[in-house]
C-alpha cells in the first residue's frame, strides 16, 4: 500500500496528446499577446473592451465551477453524507475551474504585472473589487483544501494541521463564492441603459448566484460521466438523481423569478421582438430552463441518459446566459454607432488551451491522488455504507 | 495638487455648440499641452469623417475632437461642430468601477487616471456612460487614455488648454456654479433648446453643453440615466461585508450543529 501510494503515473493517450497540442498552441499565442499586446491577438476594440475571454474564461469558468461550493455546502455543512462520494471530484474540478479563471484573467488584463494592485490600492466602491478579492482568496482556500488531500500522499507531516483547519476553510470557502458569484452579476448592474432589458435587472446578483448553484449538479453529472471512462469509477445513480433533484428545484425557482422579474419590469414582451438578442434569450430560457424542467418533472431523470441530457441542457443554458450578458445583450448598445466584434480564432484557441490544461491536470491528479476512489481511512468505510439521505 | 487659489472650489466648463466654428484650435492645444502624438492615419481625417467614426474621433492620442454634423434647422441644412472629451462627471462611473483606484475625481473637478495603479481590466470603459475611455490595444503595456482636463492647470485655477485657446467663446471655463449660470444666461438670451446637457445626465457632469439643435441629432446619448451611476452599486457594496459575515456565521453554526456527534468528513 505504501509503495503503491508513492508511485506517479500519467498515461499518454491520443486524446491527451491532442489536449497537449492545443495547450501548446495556446501558450504560443499567449506569448505573442504578451509581446505584441491585446490588439494583435484579439478582436477587442474601444467599443468592445470585453469579449470572449471575459465571458468564457471568467464568467463561465466561475459559474461552471459553482459545483464546488455547492457540494461543499450540501456535504460538509448540511451533512447530506450520501453525496460524499462525489465531493472530492466536484471540489477538484472547481479548483481547476478557478485555475482557468485566474490564468485567463492574467492573460486578459492589459497590465498583468499589476495584478496585485487591488490588494494595496483599495477601490472598494467597485463591485469588481469584491469579485477580485473573493476569487483570489477562494482560489487560495481551494488550493489549501486540495493540499489536505495531497498530503495524504506527499508532505504527510502537514496533513494533521490541514485536517484540523478544514472546518474553517470550508466555511470561508462557501462564503466567498456566494459573494463573488452574485457580484459577477452585480458587475452588469451598473450597465443600466447599455445591457438589454431582457438581462439587465436589479436582481442580476441573485440570478447569477442561483444559476451558479443549479449548474453545479449538472456539471457534476457530466464530469462524472466523462471521467468514468478514464477512472472506471461509476457514481451510483441515486447520488446523481439526488443532486439533480436539488438542481431542478433551484432551476424552477430561477425560471419563475426570471419570468416574474421581466413581467414586473414590463419587459417580457421584448422576448418576442424577433431580434437576434430576443431570439437568443428565448433559446437560453427554452433550452436552459424549460427543457430540463420538463425532463425532470416529466420523470426522464430517473435514468442515467436523462440525467446526462438534463446536465447538457442546464450547462448550455448557463453558458448561453453568460455569453448573452457579456456579448449578445450589450451588442445593440455597443454596435449602435458602427462598432463590431466577433472573437478572433486566437481568442478561441487560447480559451480551448486553458480548458485542455485543466483537463490534463485533472487527469493527472485523479490518477495519482485519492479523488474518486473509496476514502483511504477505515473510519470512512462505514460512512460509505451509510444510508442515503437526500431530504 | 492643492492651491490656496483653488481650495474648496470645483471647476467645470461649458461647450456652446452654435458658437463653435470648427477651427480645431482646441484639438491642437490639447495635443501640445499633453504631448500627444500626431498619428499618420488620423492626420487627414476631417471633422465630418470623425462624426462617422464609432468613437466620434477620440483615440488614445486624441483626447478631444471636433465632429461635424449637418442637421436641418428651420428647413435649412446647416452645419454644427461638436467637441467631444471626457465629461468629468461629478460622480464618475469610471472611478467607482475601478477596483484599484487608478481613476480619481479631484476636488477641483478633473477626473484623472494613473497608469501605475491600473491593472488593465477595462471595466471603466464599459462603465463610462459616454464611452470616453480609449485603450492602447497595440501596446504590450497598455494604458487607458482620456482627457485629464489639464489637471495641473485647473489646480492653479487656470482654464484647460482647449478652453484657453478657443477664439469664439464657444468654450467657457469657471467654477461649476458660474458655468451653470452662464449656460442659463445664454439659453435665456439666445436661440437655444432649453436643455443643459450634463446638468442632470449621469447625475451631473463637470462639462456642460448647450445647443440650438436637438442633442439626439448630434449623437449625444439621450437615454443616459440621470441618477449618478456609482449610486447603483454603493448600497450593494456597503451591504457586502455584513452579508458576508452574517452568511459565514450561519454556515459556521450549521456546520457545528450538523456535525455534532458525527465523525468529521475528510
Amino acid at each position: 500500500m505504501e509503495t503503491a501510494r508513492r508511485r506517479w503515473t500519467f498515461k499518454m493517450t491520443p486524446v491527451r496528446g491532442l489536449f497537449l497540442l492545443i495547450a501548446l498552441i495556446a501558450l504560443a499565442i499567449v506569448l505573442v499577446r504578451l509581446v505584441l499586446g491585446l490588439g494583435a491577438t484579439t478582436n477587442l476594440n474601444d467599443q468592445w473592451p470585453w469579449g470572449f475571454w471575459i465571458s468564457f474564461d471568467v464568467l463561465i469558468g466561475v459559474a461552471l465551477a459553482g459545483g464546488g461550493y455547492g457540494i461543499a455546502l450540501i456535504v460538509y455543512v448540511l451533512r447530506r453524507d450520501g453525496f460524499y462520494p462525489i465531493a472530492r471530484s466536484a471540489m477538484l474540478t472547481s479548483l481547476l475551474g478557478y485555475v482557468i479563471v485566474v490564468l485567463g484573467l492574467l492573460i486578459e488584463v492589459g497590465q498583468w504585472f499589476n495584478f496585485y494592485q487591488p490588494f494595496i490600492s483599495w477601490g472598494h466602491h467597485s463591485v469588481l473589487f469584491e469579485v477580485f478579492w473573493c476569487i483570489s482568496m477562494y482560489t487560495l482556500i481551494q488550493v489549501l483544501e486540495f493540499c489536505e488531500i495531497a498530503t495524504e500522499k506527499i508532505f504527510r507531516g502537514a496533513h494533521g494541521l490541514l485536517k484540523a483547519i478544514m472546518p474553517v476553510l470550508l466555511v470561508i470557502g462557501i462564503t466567498l463564492p456566494t459573494l463573488h458569484q452574485s457580484s459577477l452579476g452585480g458587475l452588469y448592474y451598473e450597465m443600466i441603459g447599455k445591457l438589454d432589458a431582457l438581462w439587465w435587472s436589479p436582481l442580476l446578483p441573485p440570478f447569477f448566484l442561483l444559476s451558479s448553484f443549479l449548474v453545479g449538479p449538472a456539471m457534476i453529472v457530466l464530469e462524472t460521466a466523462l471521467s468514468a471512462r478514464v477512472t472506471k469509477h461509476v457514481v451510483p445513480l441515486p447520488v446523481l438523481r439526488g443532486l439533480v433533484r436539488i438542481s431542478a428545484v433551484a432551476l424552477l425557482i430561477y425560471f419563475i423569478a426570471k419570468i416574474g422579474d421581466l413581467l414586473v419590469a414590463g419587459e417580457l414582451g421584448g422576448a418576442f421582438a424577433g431580434t437576434f438578442a430576443s431570439n437568443m434569450f428565448l433559446l437560453e430560457l427554452g433550452l436552459g430552463c424549460l427543457v430540463p424542467l420538463l425532463l425532470f418533472f416529466g420523470g426522464a431523470c430517473a435514468k442515467r441518459g436523462g440525467l446526462i441530457l438534463y446536465g447538457i441542457c442546464v450547462v448550455a443554458g448557463v453558458v448561453m446566459n453568460r455569453f448573452n450578458v457579456v456579448m449578445t445583450g450589450m451588442g445593440e448598445y455597443l454596435n449602435r454607432a458602427g462598432g463590431q466584434y466577433f472573437p478572433s480564432w486566437t481568442e478561441f484557441v487560447v480559451s480551448a488551451g486553458l480548458v485542455c490544461i485543466a483537463c490534463l491536470i485533472y487527469l493527472f491528479i485523479v490518477e495519482n491522488f485519492n479523488i474518486v476512489g473509496e476514502p483511504g481511512h477505515g473510519e470512512e468505510q462505514s460512512r460509505q455504507e451509510g444510508k442515503f439521505v437526500t431530504d | 495638487m492643492t492651491n490656496e487659489l483653488t481650495a474648496g472650489k470645483a471647476f467645470g466648463a461649458l461647450v456652446d455648440i452654435p458658437r463653435c466654428i470648427g477651427c480645431e484650435s482646441c484639438s491642437v492645444a490639447c495635443k501640445l499641452y499633453n504631448g500627444l502624438d500626431w498619428e499618420e492615419e488620423r492626420k487627414r481625417l476631417t471633422a465630418a469623417d470623425r462624426a462617422a467614426e464609432p468613437n466620434k474621433g477620440l483615440w488614445p492620442e486624441d483626447w478631444t475632437s471636433i465632429a461635424q454634423y449637418n442637421p436641418e434647422k428651420d428647413g435649412v441644412r446647416t452645419i454644427r461642430f461638436v467637441k467631444s472629451q471626457c465629461f468629468h462627471c461629478d460622480e464618475p462611473a469610471c472611478a467607482s468601477a475601478c477596483f484599484s483606484k487608478a481613476f480619481q475625481k479631484l476636488p477641483q473637478g478633473p477626473v484623472i487616471y494613473d497608469q501605475s495603479l491600473c491593472v488593465g481590466c477595462r471595466y471603466c470603459m464599459l462603465a463610462c456612460p459616454f464611452d470616453i475611455i480609449k485603450y492602447e490595444w497595440d501596446k504590450a503595456i497598455p494604458a487607458c487614455r482620456k482627457c485629464q482636463m489639464c489637471a495641473p492647470r485647473v489646480a492653479e485655477g487656470e482654464a484647460p488648454a482647449c478652453v484657453a485657446v478657443c477664439p469664439t467663446g464657444a468654450l467657457f471655463f469657471g467654477e461649476k456654479e458660474e458655468v451653470l449660470a452662464e449656460a442659463k444666461k445664454r439659453i435665456a438670451a439666445g436661440d437655444y433648446i432649453d436643455h443643459i446637457y450634463g446638468e442632470q445626465e449621469a447625475g451631473g457632469t463637470g462639462w456642460l453643453y448647450i445647443s440650438d439643435i436637438p442633442f439626439a441629432e448630434m449623437r449625444f446619448r439621450t437615454d443616459v440615466t440621470t441618477r449618478s451611476l456609482p449610486s447603483y452599486t454603493e448600497s450593494y457594496m456597503g451591504a457586502t461585508p455584513l452579508v458576508g459575515i452574517g452568511w459565514a456565521a450561519v454556515l459556521a453554526g450549521l456546520y457545528v450543529y450538523n456535525n455534532k456527534g458525527k465523525d468529521h468528513l475528510d
